[in-house]
């Protein structure tokens, strides 16, 4: 299930950041848990700067579809994906990609703020040193533009040296997007971001991936729909390891075109 | 349509559906009551119309509260969202539609004075008021059972109505132009007329609604033509 093939507003698509395109292309993606299979078959293109949300009931796959586009899942053995995943020209399921880099490229964000045990600062600078030489001027310059990126320097320029793991839950997430973004990545993945949150700091971090999305992709699996519906410009419906239905989020949360999406998001699931 | 995992959603959405068709039941009453008034010169109708229109009026209200009430408990999506919305668009057509018949009443009552009575016979108005009773009575009927194909025929019917008016216009010009002393009671007439084709296209609007809550389709501006082809589908 390609772009062309989900049908959009053209008046929503012609204010945004312009056209349409592919970032990342999965390609008759199937996934395996030892002999269990977590993913299906899957078709489906992740446009450039927008936001493309995954919804369906747990275990549904959608949070092993976006371990996939990172390949968080090779940390674990027994685990493995068959298909292809272009992203930028290459498929990043093939053997002799460089796991770091392409985590470079694509970062993500789990349920669970992750802080590590150490300043704010360095919680950004950390991720940044492994992968470029900058000088210190040049370091403090990255730091306060993930910050600000993150949309939290103003509150946290007085306390870089403070620990990270002293700032709020939602604080914290957005110390997490904050050194996702320092490495300059190109695709997001955000794994449930918010449903450890406060219904505040749930509020900065939506607020946070609609300024995010005019530089970045972005992927995000919440179980909250109504959260699909205000921040994502697709929505994915998956269920069983496959997905039922990819379009426009107007179109998935005013008019579905399967029963099954239909079902799930009034409702009537189960 | 399966039911939802909180059913107390489910008895919501049977409320204000329900709601509409007591509202929808009272203003065909209603209705019957004017064309009544309108036929056989019960002056006595009238007051009932009356009375009826304010309980309309209350009923609007309250399903409306309930509606906001949804919205705002519920977040409703998909078709339970455009069941909503169209609740509150339909009770809006059924209050003006009930606005309507009580201005047919008041002018009923006026042309029954003595006075007026003699000179202006236009049979062609029961013929329309008729027609737009029943095109109401199916457009209820189309909501009830979220019936596409009743609702297009109501789209289609409403033609009838609009012809119907133009026959009793007609009609009127001409007893107008033959006797200018007719003037006076063929203009209560045009009235009475112009509000006989007002209530068909609030049945019509409503049935455009139904369209709308089962296909997701926003007919409001398309041909009874066009309505057609897309329950079709």
């Amino acid at each position: 299930m390609n772009l062309d093939a989900v049908a959009t507003r053209p008046e929503a698509e012609a204010g945004a950041a312009g056209p349409v395109v592919a970032k990342m292309s999965i390609q008759h993606l199937n996934f395996f848990y030892g002999k269990f299979q977590g993913l299906k078959d899957i078709n489906l293109d992740v446009a450039e700067r927008r936001v493309t949300a995954f919804i369906g009931p747990s275990g549904c796959g959608k949070s092993t579809l976006l371990r996939t586009m990172n390949r968080m899942y090779s940390l674990y053995p027994g685990q493995r994906a068959e298909g292809r995943i272009m992203f930028n020209g290459r498929d990043i399921l093939d053997s002799d990609v460089d796991l770091n880099m392409l985590r470079a490229k694509v970062g993500m964000v789990f349920q669970k703020p992750t802080p590590f045990p150490m300043s704010i600062y360095d919680n950004i600078a950390f991720g940044v040193r492994l992968y470029e030489r900058l000088s210190p001027r040049q370091m403090d310059e990255r730091v306060e533009w993930a910050l600000t990126k993150a949309a939290m320097w103003n509150e946290s320029k007085d306390k870089l040296k403070q620990s990270g793991m002293a700032l709020s839950g939602g604080q914290q997430q957005r110390l997490c997007i904050a050194r996702a973004v320092s490495v300059k990545p190109e695709v997001l993945l955000l794994d449930e971001p918010t449903s450890a949150l406060d219904p505040i700091s749930t509020a900065k971090i939506e607020e946070l991936i609609s300024e995010l999305k005019n530089d970045y992709t972005i992927a995000v699996v919440t179980h909250n729909m109504q959260q699909a519906a205000r921040v994502s410009d697709y929505t994915a419906y998956m269920y069983l390891g496959e997905l039922i239905e990819f379009s426009a989020t107007d179109e998935i949360f005013l008019k579905p075109k399967r029963k099954e999406t239909e079902d799930y998001i009034t409702g009537r699931f189960g | 349509m399966s039911e939802h995992t909180y059913k107390q959603f489910d008895a919501e959405m049977e409320e204000i559906r329900s709601g509409v068709m007591a509202m929808g039941g009272m203003v065909e009453r209603q209705f019957a009551r004017a064309i009544q008034a309108l036929k056989h010169a019960e002056v006595d109708l009238i007051d009932v119309v009356a009375n009826d229109e304010q309980a309309i009026n209350q009923m609007q209200v309250n399903i409306d509260q309930q509606c906001s009430q949804i919205i705002a408990k519920r977040q409703p999506t998909a078709i339970d969202l455009r069941m909503v919305l169209t609740v509150v668009k339909v009770v809006n057509e059924l209050e003006r539609a009930g606005d309507e018949i009580k201005k047919i009443a008041y002018k009923a009552q006026q042309i029954q004075r003595p006075e007026r009575l003699s000179t202006v016979r236009a049979y062609e108005i029961t013929r329309a008021a008729e027609l737009a009773e029943d095109n109401l009575r199916l457009a209820l009927d189309a909501f009830a059972r979220l019936d596409v194909n009743a609702a297009a025929q109501v789209v289609s019917n409403d033609e009838a109505i609009d012809f119907a008016f133009l026959a009793v216009l007609r009609q009127l010009i001409s007893y107008m132009m033959e006797d200018p002393r007719t003037i006076t009671p063929a203009l209560e007439i045009v009235f009475i007329a112009k509000s006989i084709e007002r209530i068909g296209d609030h049945a019509k609007n409503i049935a455009e609604n139904v369209v709308h809550v089962v296909k997701g389709k926003d007919v409001r501006h398309a041909t009874a033509e066009q309505i057609r082809a897309e329950v079709a589908e």
